[in-house]
């Protein structure tokens, strides 16, 4: 392996994420992918594991097997001869600009004009299997891979232009997208080596990379590479396509969470022109012509509902019910449970011995992703074959759902999913994409089935709820002497801490939930990230010690001191105080490779109570940056969709329906309530790069939390910390 | 933005001026104009966001005033004059605000931007030089997810200026 790799950095999955793998892949053939572009060089990557099952006399089949099955290709591209090059890669845009930022570092390896490549994205038919867009994975993982495919593709045609010129290969020079033999001056493009070959070759990527330090493609802001698409409306999100013939689907949606019917009229839709009424269960949707129509014959519909038994849970009880709803042995464990003792009789002596102890309870609302394209998917038939268009993170995990629902394997199904309206998380499921499915097969039409924003809100899942009980103890010099965190239902993810601490545990408890839960940007951290800095700071108040010094005293990770340092420094935290109804707050942490740290001023009107952000302040680390332009994007809107959750968005509920499905009832962050924000970017070009999609927010909430604090004596311990909302910039 | 709903009976509507053109369409006189724009002229770039008028990603201007179209029901148009984002590009020349969008990089997925350069273009109609605070003030109903929010009060910062000066050299 090369030097220049980072350590592997592990993904533990949230429970959510771990699904069960399909037991078959029916990948295409490599000569199939050849098929698809013609002549040229094709260059594919294979997984070790590919190699290692091939050596075993290729007995298992392809990617059969169990859990760890490998997909023998996991990238490839291919060359052709007019020059174009093509990526394809399973994973998919969704506003985080990696199709720009995956472009550059094969430009960049393939020593090939930026804009001789295009991205071939999440369509299960053309790209080779991914597990999702999910993870911050892209930039770590694929971003990784197809360095090591244009790596070999450019060696493979410096080889082609040696052997046409009957010189050592090692004495030519790749540069913009051609072979030059400094010896002879002569020069080949890349599309006239590719000219007349019909050559591929496999890879394994263990061969050397470009180190960032001499990056000259990747490592530069670019803005989004089809940007004009976007500010000239012509890219079509799957909300926008239609077919030849295409109905417009809507589903009846229970009046309550988990209802059933009890009884049903659906003869009046039925008898609408142009109307199919298709039922299955208790699943029960219309397709017409037109919208208008489709909305017309849904009201048609005359049913009655059958609640679940019990009384569910409300936004106001919730928190003892989950407390009261622990699930044993059930979908959670995780990493929390291997850190530490988990032995409380250790914890509670630790505790009892130490100068000061504070326990605390934290908590955490439902959120909702609401992503502004609502879930959308267009689905046609053609005999037993599948074709569906959709927004999702996850095409191949859509596939695997269609293959479920109708019985089909999965080589009868294509996943296609253009860039979308994002997703941050919610968009992993497909949900969209069965019933658009079912409605298409059932009117034997294609249909497009776009959810309205309340079916969003109140049918997609939520960033779960969850409680998070802190005991700790800490002496008067700042040791951490005990540390008992305990997680019910919001997720393990980062759930350790990242401090020097005596006896420590931290168990994640999985409970019972209401509704839909799933993955969210960041998953739990941001709970977790929440209950422990918001907590490190009143053991700092408690022992009296500046939240800055207490955090570095403790903190074992070079790289988040150095994010802290850097945010600090830029926000003046030693070198100015507050104003008087002014506080000042940090924060800070690690996960999946990113590190991160924020400050937060704010002011408190001490007679009304009323918060205004005054400014924020947030330093971030994923190793190089391979898009300068990009990550600042990302770390920005990271914070700013983070400032919703910290302050004021909370689903409402009660008894299995969702109270606030709309924007007018559900706030999310506006033009007004960003404060100031200054990004911090350190770029530390002797590692490799990590992800960014969802580190940066997870030191929000409490950096503005402590700040509350420290202005008011007052402790916030639950997101959201202001649901009345703050004061307007 | 007033929301504008017909009270009146419901008619037909066979036309629309839309980018200096005309279109024939065949709607009830209760059909939202976004509906119309999208599904039956494929005039996607204006999105469903909401249905309620709450985040913008709708918006067009109609007679040079900004509305949400899926809260504007084509009955109440009749002649006006309808601009969608398709029509701000001339002769595959973009708009200032457009251009600006693009340069400084103010989207992610991008969804909420149609919405977003229609909303500034018309606040730049009524404001040739507006504060950050008034470009903040004015765009406060429309949502973008992303956060991209900063990066759009520069975008129209820098649409404004590039648009006085376009004007102050007499261009056109």
């Amino acid at each position: 392996m090369n030097k220049n790799l980072a350590p592997e950095i592990v993904l533990e999955p949230e429970r959510y994420e771990l699904q069960t793998p399909p037991v078959h892949h029916f990948e295409i053939d490599r000569r199939d992918f050849a098929k698809i572009v013609g002549t040229g060089i094709a260059v594919f990557l294979l997984s070790k594991g590919a190699i290692a099952q091939q050596q075993q006399g290729e007995s298992g089949g392809r990617g059969g097997g169990g859990q760890s099955a490998p997909k023998d290709i996991s990238a490839w591209l291919h060359i052709a001869e007019n020059g174009a090059i093509t990526v394809f890669t399973g994973k998919v845009e969704i506003g985080q600009n990696v199709r720009t930022s995956l472009a550059q570092v094969v430009a960049e390896e393939l020593r090939a004009p930026f804009d001789s490549i295009t991205m071939v994205m999440g369509d299960t038919r053309l790209t080779p299997y991914d597990a999702g867009t999910f993870g911050s994975q892209t930039t770590p993982r694929m971003g990784m891979q197809l360095r090591h495919v244009a790596s070999v593709a450019c060696d493979t045609l410096k080889n082609l232009a040696a052997k046409q010129w009957n010189v050592d290969a090692a004495r030519l020079v790749p540069v913009a997208g051609k072979i030059t033999d400094p010896q002879t001056k002569l020069s080949i493009t890349y599309g006239q080596l590719a000219q007349r070959q019909a050559f591929e070759t496999a890879v394994l990527g263990d061969d050397p990379l470009i180190a960032p330090a001499d990056w000259t493609v990747a490592g530069k802001p670019l803005g989004k590479v089809d940007g004009r698409d976007f500010v000239t409306g012509r890219h079509k999100y799957v909300s926008d396509m239609k077919l030849p013939g295409m109905q417009y689907g809507k589903v009846l949606r229970p009046e309550s969470f988990g209802a059933t019917i009890a009884s049903i009229d659906v003869s009046a839709a039925q008898q609408m022109p142009g109307v199919a009424v298709v039922r299955d269960g208790d699943f029960v949707g219309v397709t017409a012509p037109d919208p208008q129509t489709a909305e017309r014959a849904l009201k048609a519909i005359k049913v009655e509902w059958k609640p679940v038994a019990q009384q569910q849970p409300d936004s106001k009880n919730i928190y003892d019910y989950l407390k009261a709803n622990v699930q044993t042995g059930g979908r959670g464990g995780g990493r929390g449970q291997q850190s530490g003792a988990t032995d409380t009789s250790a914890i509670d002596s630790a505790l009892a011995a130490a100068q000061h102890r504070l326990d605390a309870t934290y908590k955490v609302a439902f959120i909702a992703h609401a992503p502004l394209e609502p879930r959308a998917a267009m689905a046609q038939w053609d005999g037993d074959q599948l074709n569906v268009w959709t927004g999702t993170q996850r095409p191949f995990g859509v596939r695997t759902e269609l293959a479920s629902a109708f019985h089909l394997s999965e080589e009868k199904i294509r996943v296609r999913m253009p860039d979308m309206g994002s997703g941050y998380g919610g968009k992993h499921t497909g949900e969209c994409a069965v019933e658009a499915a079912r409605l298409a097969k059932g009117a034997g039409k294609p249909v497009k089935l776009t959810w309205t924003r309340e079916e969003e809100f109140s049918w997609a899942y939520f960033r779960p709820v969850g409680v998070i009980d802190i005991r700790s103890g800490v002496n008067d010099d700042g040791t951490l002497t005990a540390w008992e965190l305990q997680n019910y239902n919001s997720g393990n993810s980062g759930i350790d801490t990242p401090y020097k601490t005596g006896v420590h545990s931290t168990p994640f408890h999985s409970t019972a939930y209401p509704f839909r839960q799933g993955s969210y940007r960041g998953l739990a951290a941001t709970a977790n990230f929440f209950a422990r800095e918001s907590h490190m700071d009143d053991l700092a108040r408690a022992i009296k010690m500046d939240p800055f010094a207490f955090r570095m005293k403790n903190l074992q990770d070079d790289r988040i001191k150095a994010v802290l340092q850097a945010a600090a420094e830029k926000f003046g935290w030693d070198k100015t105080k507050p104003a008087s109804g002014h506080g000042f707050g940090l924060a800070c942490g690690a996960e999946k490779g990113g590190y991160v740290a924020n400050c937060a001023e704010v002011a408190v009107d001490k007679s009304t109570g009323a918060v205004k952000i005054v400014r924020l302040v947030v330093a971030f680390e994923c190793g190089a940056i391979v898009n300068p332009d990009g990550l600042r994007n990302q770390v920005l809107g990271g914070n700013i969709q983070g400032l919703g959750g910290a302050l004021f968005e909370a689903i409402e509920f009660e008894n299995g329906r969702v109270l606030n499905p709309k924007f007018s009832k559900y706030r999310v962050p506006r033009f007004q309530d960003i404060p100031p924000i200054e990004v911090v970017l350190v770029d530390r070009k002797d590692l490799q790069p990590s992800g960014a999609g969802e580190v940066p927010l997870m030191a929000l909430a409490p950096s503005i939390g402590n700040a509350i604090c420290d202005a008011t004596g007052v402790r916030l311990r639950a997101l959201p910390m202001i649901p009345a909302g703050i004061v307007k910039t | 933005m007033p929301t504008q709903t017909s009270e009146a009976p419901i008619t037909r509507v066979t036309e629309l001026q839309i980018n200096g053109r005309a279109y024939k369409i065949d709607a009830t006189s209760d059909t939202s104009l976004l509906s119309v724009l999208r599904d039956q002229l494929d005039l996607t770039g204006s999105k469903y966001g909401c249905g309620e008028g709450q985040c913008s990603a709708c918006t067009v201007l109609v007679d040079g005033n900004p509305r949400h179209s899926c809260i504007t029901s084509v009955g109440v148009i009749g002649k006006k004059s309808i601009t969608t984002i398709e029509g701000l590009e001339r002769d595959g020349k973009l708009h200032p605000v457009q251009q600006a969008f693009l340069d400084e990089g103010a989207m992610q997925c991008a969804y909420c931007t149609s919405g977003m350069i229609m909303s500034a273009v018309a606040l730049l109609k009524s404001n040739a030089n507006p504060t950050d605070a008034e470009i903040i003030q004015y765009m406060q109903g429309n949502v973008c997810r992303c956060g991209t929010y900063p990066r759009i009060v520069a975008a129209i910062r820098d649409a404004a200026r590039m648009m006085r000066a376009s004007s102050n050299g007499g261009a056109r």
